[in-house]
C-alpha cells in the first residue's frame, strides 16, 4: 500500500517519525499531564559539560577570545551619570568554523547522529543554524539536508537567507527550500521519513547542552582575566536555546549570582507567517517573532520536549529597534574594528544600553557575534528594505514601525532598551500549559512544575492562577 | 529557449501545496498562494526549461519537478552605497575621541 503523503496522514505520523529522526524516546521523561523531568531528560539524553568540550574541541569549535570593547565602553560612559558606564566585553563566537555560535549546537547534534549511525541529518533552519550543521556534517563525512523558508510567492529572497543557501552549498549540503508558511514542517517530515536521516533539531538535550560550554567559557574568562564573574550576560533571544544554554553554563561555572538578559528586535506588527510581510523584515532571527512564542510555548518546536526553556532562566527581557542593530553594527565596525553580522549584534546594541545602568567597576559580557558577507550585511539589507518600499530614516528610533520605516538614532544617546514584562511572557506560558492539557484543577506538584519552569517563587504561581481562575486540588 | 544537458546542475522547482489549500492556521494573504519549494541537482535527461525533469541532488534523492535553472547561481551582494551607514562612524569617532588630541 502507497504511503498517505497528505498534510494531515503526514502531520497524523509526527511522533513516530521523530521519534526514529532523534533517537530519543521522550515519554520516559513524562510525569503525567503538563509535568515532565527537565534535568533528568538534559542530564540522561544530554552529554556532560567535560565530554562536550572534548567533542567540540575535535572540530575547533570553541574556546572564543573575549574580547574587551574599550571604545564603546567609553561612548557608553559618555552617554550615562558619572560613575556609570560598565566595562563591555563581546564573545568573538564568529571565530567557529562556521562563523557563529551555532556550531556549538551542530557539533554534538552530528557527533550524536554519527555515534547512533545515521547517514545524515537534516535540520529546518533559515538561519546560521544550517551552515554550522552543514559545516559539522562535512567535518564527520555526513550527508546534510537544510530546509530553509526563503522566498516569498514573487521568488523574491531574503539577502540574508540566500547566503545561508551558498554557506550550506558550500559545506556540500543539499539545501531543501520554500515559499513562506508553517507548512515547511510537512515537508521537513516527509523528508526524514524519505531519507531515515538523523533529525538535527536546534532543541534536543545535547544540542542545548552545546551551548553550554559558551557560558561557562565566558565565565571562566572573566574569572581569570577579571579576578569575578560578569555582573551581566546579555543574550540575543529567539528560539530560546542560547539563553537556556548560556545560562546553564553559567551557573556551572559558578556564576550563580550572573544576572541573565535576553534581548530581540521589536518586530511586533509583522505577522511571521505572511507572504507579505516576509521580506519587510531586515531580520530574520533574534526577533520577537521568534522571540516571545518560544519562550511563551517552549513546546511548539519540533521535538515532543522542547530542551530551550528560556523562562526557566531570563532575569531580563529587553527589546530593541532594527534601526539601532544597523548602528551599532556600524559602531562595532568602526570604533572596535570588528566587522561582524547585524543579528548578532542585538545584545551588543542592548548592553550598550543596559551598560549606562551600571556603575563602571561591574563587568557586560556580550556573549556572541556572527560572521558577516555578502546579503548578511546591514548594506544589503538596508537596500533590500528600500526596494521593499521601506523608508530609511535618522530620528528617534522608538518611533520605529517594522515593515514601513528604519529609523537609526540621530545620537547615539537615543539608543534605549525597552523592557518586555516577563510576567506577562509567564502568565502566558501558564495559560498555554492549561489549554494544551486542560486539568481541571492544578495539584501540588503541577504549582512546582510551573514554578521552575518560569522561574517564579509558589506564592506567584498561586496568584496567577488565582487571576485566570483556575482552582487548585483538594 | 534555455535548456539543460543530462549531467547538468540545475534547479527545480515543485508546488506543495496549491493556493487555497493551505494549513488552516496560514493568514490570508498567504493563503492566496501556493507553497512552492525549490532544490537544486543533476539533471537526469536533457530538457528545456520549464519541462517536468528528474534530478538527482547532492545527498543521491531522485526529485522530479519543474526546471527552473540550468548552472544556478548566486546574485546576492552588497548592493548600492548606503549613505545612511556612512554616517555613523564619523559621527561616533568624533564623540568617542574629542578632545583626545589635546
Amino acid at each position: 500500500m502507497k504511503t498517505d503523503m497528505s498534510y494531515s496522514a503526514v502531520m497524523g505520523r509526527k511522533n513516530e517519525i521523530m521519534k526514529k529522526a532523534v533517537g530519543i524516546d521522550y515519554s520516559v521523561f513524562e510525569l503525567g499531564g503538563m509535568r515532565f523531568d527537565y534535568e533528568r531528560m538534559m542530564h540522561e539524553a544530554g552529554y556532560s559539560l567535560e565530554e562536550i568540550e572534548k567533542i567540540q574541541s575535535m572540530t575547533g569549535v570553541g574556546n572564543t577570545p573575549l574580547l574587551e570593547l574599550r571604545n564603546i565602553t567609553k561612548l557608553a560612559r559618555k552617554m550615562a551619570p558619572a560613575g556609570y558606564g560598565a566595562r563591555i566585553f563581546i564573545k568573538d563566537e564568529a571565530c567557529n568554523p562556521s562563523g557563529s555560535f551555532k556550531a556549538r549546537r551542530a557539533a554534538t547534534a552530528v557527533y550524536h547522529a554519527k555515534k547512533l549511525g545515521y547517514k545524515g541529518v537534516i535540520a529546518a533552519t533559515s538561519g546560521n543554524y544550517g551552515a554550522a550543521v552543514a559545516s559539522q556534517a562535512a567535518m564527520h563525512g555526513l550527508r546534510c539536508i537544510i530546509v530553509q523558508e526563503c522566498y516569498d510567492s514573487r521568488m523574491v529572497g531574503q539577502p540574508e537567507i540566500l547566503e545561508k543557501q551558498r554557506a550550506c552549498e558550500a559545506y556540500g549540503a543539499e539545501v531543501v527550500q520554500l515559499s513562506v508558511g508553517p507548512e515547511l514542517f510537512y515537508t521537513f517530515l516527509c523528508l526524514l521519513e524519505e531519507t531515515g536521516y538523523f533529525n538535527a533539531s536546534l532543541y534536543t538535550p545535547f544540542g542545548i547542552a552545546g551551548v553550554e560550554t559558551l557560558g561557562f567559557e565566558l565565565a571562566r574568562q572573566c574569572k581569570l582575566s577579571l579576578g569575578k564573574f560578569p555582573e551581566a550576560v546579555l543574550i540575543t533571544h529567539a528560539g530560546g536555546g542560547n539563553v537556556t544554554g548560556t545560562a546553564r553554563g553559567l551557573m556551572k561555572a559558578g556564576a550563580e549570582n550572573t544576572k541573565v538578559i535576553g534581548a530581540s528586535v521589536d518586530l511586533t506588527g509583522l505577522h511571521m507567517a505572511s507572504d507579505k510581510d516576509f521580506n519587510r523584515k531586515s531580520f530574520t532571527t533574534g526577533h520577537t517573532g521568534f522571540g516571545l512564542p518560544f519562550a511563551t510555548w517552549p513546546d511548539r518546536a519540533d521535538v515532543p520536549r522542547n530542551a530551550a526553556r528560556p523562562l526557566r532562566y531570563l532575569d531580563r527581557y529587553v527589546l530593541v529597534k532594527q534601526g539601532e542593530v544597523f548602528y551599532m553594527t556600524e559602531a562595532l565596525a568602526s570604533l572596535e574594528g570588528l566587522e561582524r553580522g547585524p543579528a548578532g549584534n542585538t545584545s551588543l546594541t542592548a548592553a550598550f544600553a543596559v551598560a549606562q545602568e551600571m556603575h563602571e567597576d561591574e563587568i557586560i559580557v556580550v556573549q556572541e557575534t556572527e560572521y558577516t558577507g555578502a546579503g548578511k550585511h546591514p548594506m544589503p539589507q538596508l537596500n533590500f528594505a528600500r526596494s521593499n518600499g521601506i523608508e530609511i530614516l535618522y530620528g528617534d528610533p522608538d518611533k520605529e514601525i517594522p515593515g514601513k520605516n528604519i529609523i537609526f538614532p540621530d545620537h547615539p544617546s537615543r539608543i534605549k532598551i525597552r523592557d518586555f514584562d516577563l510576567r506577562k511572557a509567564k502568565i502566558s506560558f501558564i495559560k498555554n500549559c492549561i489549554s494544551t492539557y486542560k486539568p481541571e484543577s492544578i495539584s501540588e506538584e503541577e504549582i512546582q512544575f510551573i514554578a521552575s519552569e518560569t522561574k517564579m517563587e509558589v506564592s506567584g504561581v498561586l496568584s496567577v492562577l488565582q487571576e485566570i481562575g483556575m482552582p487548585l486540588q483538594a | 529557449m534555455q535548456s539543460g544537458k543530462k549531467g547538468d546542475w540545475v534547479q527545480i522547482t515543485q508546488i506543495v501545496f496549491e493556493a487555497g489549500s493551505r494549513a488552516p492556521q496560514v493568514p490570508e494573504d498567504t493563503q492566496k498562494v501556493p507553497l512552492q519549494l525549490w532544490v537544486k541537482g543533476y539533471l537526469q535527461a536533457d530538457s528545456a526549461i520549464g519541462e517536468t525533469v528528474t534530478i538527482i541532488t547532492i545527498t543521491g534523492r531522485n526529485v522530479t519537478g519543474v526546471l527552473t535553472k540550468v548552472n544556478p547561481g548566486f546574485s546576492h551582494n552588497y548592493g548600492d552605497f548606503v549613505p545612511e551607514l556612512q554616517r555613523v562612524g564619523g559621527e561616533l569617532r568624533s564623540i568617542v575621541f574629542e578632545g583626545d588630541s589635546e
